[in-house]
């Protein structure tokens, strides 16, 4: 069915997985046929050749941005907790591991 | 003796190829705040979540500001460890999700793919067995901690995981070495040397729970490669090493294949796990982390950093063996533990014979410790101890067998010499009237064992022996001697 | 009867100081038009009407009194819900937000309340900041004011609907590929994304770090600059906030652009253009002709590489950012029983995320993925770089540039919804000027059948001062901006 697609059915399962996001069906078939479109379209970026060209990461050349090791308020356990929707006395309790 | 047998019964070095690689990380306690945020590093012994704030709790929005003082130490372990430090060092997202991970990706670095990690290469040499061993660091790499997890009962029975993010934040140093390592005990070995090294420079505290941890690569006879994981102190590393290797040979025996994984080392247990996860996880989608920005290291920064290095182990040695004129295997053994090398120098400040001092704690010291099975700086035992009991000795007040026991009694209590001998009245008899009492009574009690001593001078000894009993050890006994060999002739 | 909800804050503040006007009489005049207009316009995820009055009310006291005030005070602002407001719910447009109370103000918050600035609402976006059109939102669309059936814009159209509709007097907004002027552009109000650094990120829910900027929106010029004023300046809580103190903008507010000369790439005009949208750009350069500015039709030529640069280098960076939105410590947590941690992760995300999130998200992933890094993130990188130099060679020459901020007028809502690449394409003319990081003003320049156009003054690093010149002198010598929709 997939004539020749950058991205397949099965590396759309694969990827939503290392993602942590449970897919339905429906979801796996639209995104793959979706997904399909955009990275066709993203080729563009095969047409300028850059070998050479240093990447930007960052836009302006800061470094050293640094700070001293000096102790800041925490926040106060109520605000901490507040959020997390479940709970055991001061612990945030989450899933099982196993 | 018999541990050796056991150890050379369990593992041929040669026919099973043990290749060990270690990954250890450890904390940087000498930081008052964590990596990326002021939140207070002191965590331990804290209610959970109440040394957290928006960094390292990973809410939406906040931002990572790197403490300066963290790459300082930093630096001055790299020297140390005679690795190369990078003019121009970056942070990386390792993106993994797990229950202890505040962001679901890591704030680390990487040596791959543009990566410029703290440091590169190194070496650190130990002594095994007589023999200088070096093993080579593969870098030295800043990240942070991630959250505590504890469970209701085993990590696979546990029906809920709580956790707590105090830890969170807090800044690590890893150290990776090559796979130079070729036995549990070299292992051991040379977890011992490097904590030494890092005590020394001040960066963390040893003693401190979970302030050094260690995963583990290994490997038998060029096989698969396992990783054991949540290895939590320096002590479980060849526990958790010589179970994975009696595994990994009992498979080989039945036939079966190593597989490539990682386990989980359950100390309570004392075995490691599979963590049954779907994939490797290996797919950590390294890349730059875009919130910080590089830290170019300039050479002024290193030569600040190396001009207030404190000594280092193997430098120390050097000079004890210079200045106290300890022998150098002494020197060796005490300099490995740096509470131990400090216990030393403060008794030489106190008390004139280096040899002396450095020959009851290599003996008497260390067994004691070893039985109780705690480190010097568990014990309650202080200097001026050591170095009074010494004086009591020279002034012929206690025996050397008497100080043998008071010592031991120091470490456990933690009193003073002259505390405990009042308390059990332990001075050296030295009276002669006192001790001719005592030996009439043994020529009373043991008049075969006398005839004995009449034909055969050596077998005053006996009586001698006799005599200790009587007195816990007190009378003296050269005078004990004199007497009995005195009281025989008069038999006659 | 003034309706002063119509007016801007720099009118406003003048009518509080000569106590023309109370703060709370404002509030209320506000919140009367919402009233009105909001179950058409829905601009507003969150509206805090108790507490903006209590505010005002403690504002007019001190005021009263005779104390000195903030620049800001009394009048008031609505805040994009990306940005973190404490104690306040902040959602993002997104279902897994949907309950969130930060502990914490964002920095430029704290920087606005200190000012005296009244909060009265957040503001609906696309979800996590990611679509153009604001049809992406977890809590339904918004509609433009000037035609109910068009979109705003995106993402924070919200924003800018409120503003166009008179139901807020300042706005904020986040722009990562035109998420302010785009939205700026279909509503005729003005959005300015300031360059990389001006403003700080601390606070701000992270799309994609090394694009984004928090930026003001406002009716007018003048509220732009004034609001930029407060909200700019290094921040220590920002890693890669520029070192560069609080700067005060308002002496830019002049009507001369003589001498200034203008860079306009003919890349920007490329196939897509709407022909009646080239128009009014070109009207307007036309117009800074008038008005003694010299121009010159320029090439940027890596331009056309912007939209898969763009989208992957956003992808991959919010890949990342959204994996922290587990239901753990915050957020959406989806029930399911005996499910161990994998299981709860992947259903929260599942439920909590919308199709377009999710589709970014896995789009990112994948190209960070073991062996397509070098093809995709890398190599967007590195197009980056030739983009950045195309604009560093261009403004070296010219004080800005001019170019449409969207290369049509606002289209229906619904029209775009279904076809994901096709929303990426309206980008175009935005997001060349986040990957560069320079700043971008976006002014209203005309009507097309009633819809709005907007033109993009784009300056250099740090010289937001010749963009707000510019723009405050088209505006001064233009009737758009006095024009308001028929609500």
């Amino acid at each position: 069915m997939a004539r020749n697609s950058t991205i397949s059915k099965e590396q759309v399962e694969h990827v939503a997985w290392l993602a942590r996001i449970e897919l339905t069906e429906e979801e796996k078939q639209a995104f793959t046929k979706q997904l399909n479109e955009v990275l066709d379209y993203f080729k563009k970026i095969n047409e300028i050749d850059t070998s050479n060209i240093e990447p930007t990461y960052h836009v302006l050349n800061l470094v050293n941005v640094l700070r001293e090791d000096k102790v800041e308020p925490s926040l106060p356990k109520e605000d901490a907790l507040r959020n997390a929707s479940q709970k055991e006395d001061s612990f945030i309790k989450a899933p099982k591991i196993i | 003796m018999k541990e050796l047998v056991n150890t050379q019964r369990s593992i041929n070095l040669e026919k099973d190829q043990v290749k060990i690689g270690l990954e250890i990380h450890i904390q940087i306690t000498a930081l008052k705040t964590k990596l990326f945020c002021g939140c207070s590093s002191d965590y331990r012994g804290k209610e959970a979540n109440t040394l957290v704030c928006p960094i390292c709790l990973g809410l939406p929005g906040s931002l990572p500001v790197t403490n300066k003082r963290a790459i300082d130490f930093a630096i001055m372990v790299a020297l140390a460890l005679n690795s190369t430090i990078s003019h121009r060092t970056i942070f990386y997202r390792k993106n993994y999700f797990y229950v202890d991970m505040p962001k679901n990706f890591q704030i680390s670095q990487y040596d791959k793919a543009g990566g410029v990690p703290l440091s590169t290469g190194g070496i650190i040499s130990f002594e095994v067995n007589g023999t200088v061993k070096k093993v080579r660091i593969k870098r030295v790499q800043l990240e942070e901690d991630p959250a505590r997890l504890s469970y209701y009962g085993t990590i696979d029975s546990s029906p809920y995981t709580l956790v707590d993010f105090n830890r969170a934040g807090i800044a690590l140093l890893e150290i990776v070495t090559e796979p130079d390592i070729n036995s549990p005990d070299e292992a051991r070995l040379f977890l011992q040397k490097l904590r030494s090294i890092i005590e020394h420079l001040g960066v963390s505290n040893g003693d401190l729970q979970g302030s050094m941890r260690c995963d583990a690569n290994i490997s038998l006879q060029d096989g698969k490669r396992v990783e054991i994981k949540n290895i939590t102190s320096f002590l479980e590393v060849k526990r958790a090493l010589q179970y994975e290797i009696i595994r990994q040979k009992q498979l080989i025996r039945r036939g079966s294949t190593v597989k490539q994984e990682t386990r989980h080392w359950d100390a309570d247990r004392r075995l490691t796990i599979s963590l049954r996860t779907k994939e490797t996880e290996s797919d950590y989608r390294y890349f730059p982390e875009p919130d910080l920005v590089p830290v170019e290291i300039s050479q002024t920064w290193i030569e600040e950093i190396r001009s207030k290095m404190p000594e280092l182990p193997d430098e120390r040695k050097i000079r004890f063996v210079k200045e106290y004129g300890v022998p150098e295997y002494d020197a060796t053994v005490i300099t490995n533990s740096k509470a131990l090398a400090d216990f030393f120098e403060e008794c030489c400040r106190l008390y004139p014979d280096a040899k002396k001092i450095s020959n009851w704690i290599m003996t008497d010291l260390t067994r004691n410790l070893k039985d109780l099975g705690i480190e010097i700086s568990e014990s309650k035992i202080k200097p001026k101890h050591l170095t009074d009991m010494l004086r009591l000795i020279d002034k012929g007040e206690i025996s050397g067998k008497i100080a043998k026991e008071l010592l031991s009694k120091m470490v456990s209590t933690g009193d003073s010499p002259q505390t405990i001998i009042k308390r059990e009245n332990l001075l050296k008899i030295s009276d002669e009237a006192q001790i001719k009492k005592i030996v009439d009574e043994v020529f009373k009690e043991f008049p075969k064992a006398v005839q004995d001593a009449k034909k055969d001078p050596n077998a005053v000894n006996y009586l001698v022996g006799q005599v200790m009993n009587k007195t816990r050890g007190k009378a003296d006994p050269e005078i004990t001697n004199k007497l009995i060999r005195k009281m025989l002739a008069e038999l006659e | 009867m003034v309706d002063y909800s119509e007016l801007t804050c720099h009118e406003l503040k003048e009518m509080i100081d000569k106590r023309e006007v109370s703060s709370e009489e404002i509030v209320n005049s506000v919140f009367e038009r919402i009233h009105k207009f909001e179950s058409k316009i829905h601009a507003y995820i969150s509206l805090f009407r108790d507490s903006a009055l209590e505010e005002a009310i403690i504002i007019d006291e001190r005021i009263r009194r005779g104390e000195t005030v903030g620049k800001l005070s009394g009048i008031p602002i609505a805040v994009k819900d990306i940005i973190s407001t404490k104690d306040k719910v902040t959602t993002c447009g997104s279902k897994i937000l949907e309950n969130y109370i930060p502990p914490f103000d964002a920095t430029v918050i704290e920087r606005i309340k200190k000012e005296g600035a009244i909060i009265i609402g957040k503001t609906n976006m696309d979800e996590f900041a990611m679509g153009s059109s604001t049809e992406n939102s977890a809590f339904g669309y918004s509609r433009n004011p000037w035609s109910l059936e068009h979109v705003t814009g995106g993402s924070s159209g919200g924003s800018a609907a409120a503003l166009a509709a008179d139901e807020t007097i300042l706005a904020l907004g986040s722009d990562t590929g035109g998420s302010i002027r785009c939205p700026a552009s279909f509503c005729s109000i003005v959005g300015l994304k300031p360059t990389y650094g001006l403003v700080s990120r601390y606070g701000l829910v992270a799309y994609a770090n090394s694009l984004e900027q928090i930026g003001p929106m406002a009716k007018d010029v003048t509220d732009c600059a004034l609001l930029l004023s407060i909200i700019n300046g290094n921040d220590y809580r920002d890693s890669t906030s520029a070192p560069f103190p609080n700067k005060n903008y308002m002496n830019a507010l002049v009507d001369d652009v003589r001498g200034l000369t203008l860079g306009v790439p003919r890349e920007f005009f490329g196939e897509g253009t709407d022909s009646a949208v080239e128009k009014l750009v070109w009207n307007a350069i036309h117009k800074f002709e008038d008005l003694g500015a010299h121009y010159d039709e320029i090439s940027m030529p890596h331009i056309v590489y912007s939209i898969p640069t763009y989208y992957l280098i956003a992808m991959c960076e919010a890949s990342s950012n959204l994996a922290r939105f587990d239901g753990i410590r915050y957020g959406f947590r989806a029930e399911k029983d005996d499910a161990d941690w994998n299981e709860v992760f992947s259903l929260t995300r599942q439920k909590g995320f919308g199709p377009e999130v999710k589709r970014r998200i896995i789009l990112g992933t994948f190209a960070l993925s073991a062996g397509y890094y070098d093809k995709y993130y890398l190599k967007a990188l590195q197009i980056r770089t030739l983009i950045k130099n195309d604009f560093e060679k261009a403004l070296s020459k010219y004080s800005a540039l001019i170019a449409p901020t969207m290369p049509t007028p606002p289209f229906k809502i619904g029209e775009k919804i279904e076809d994901p690449l096709s929303m990426y394409m309206i980008d175009i003319d935005t997001v060349p000027i986040n990957l560069a990081g320079v700043p971008s003003i976006s002014v209203p320049c005309g009507f097309v059948n009633n819809l709005p156009v907007g033109m993009q003054i784009i300056g250099r690093f740090f010289d937001e001062e010749t963009i707000i010149r510019l723009a405050y002198s088209y505006e001064q010598n233009t009737p758009f901006h006095r024009k308001k929709p028929n609500l």
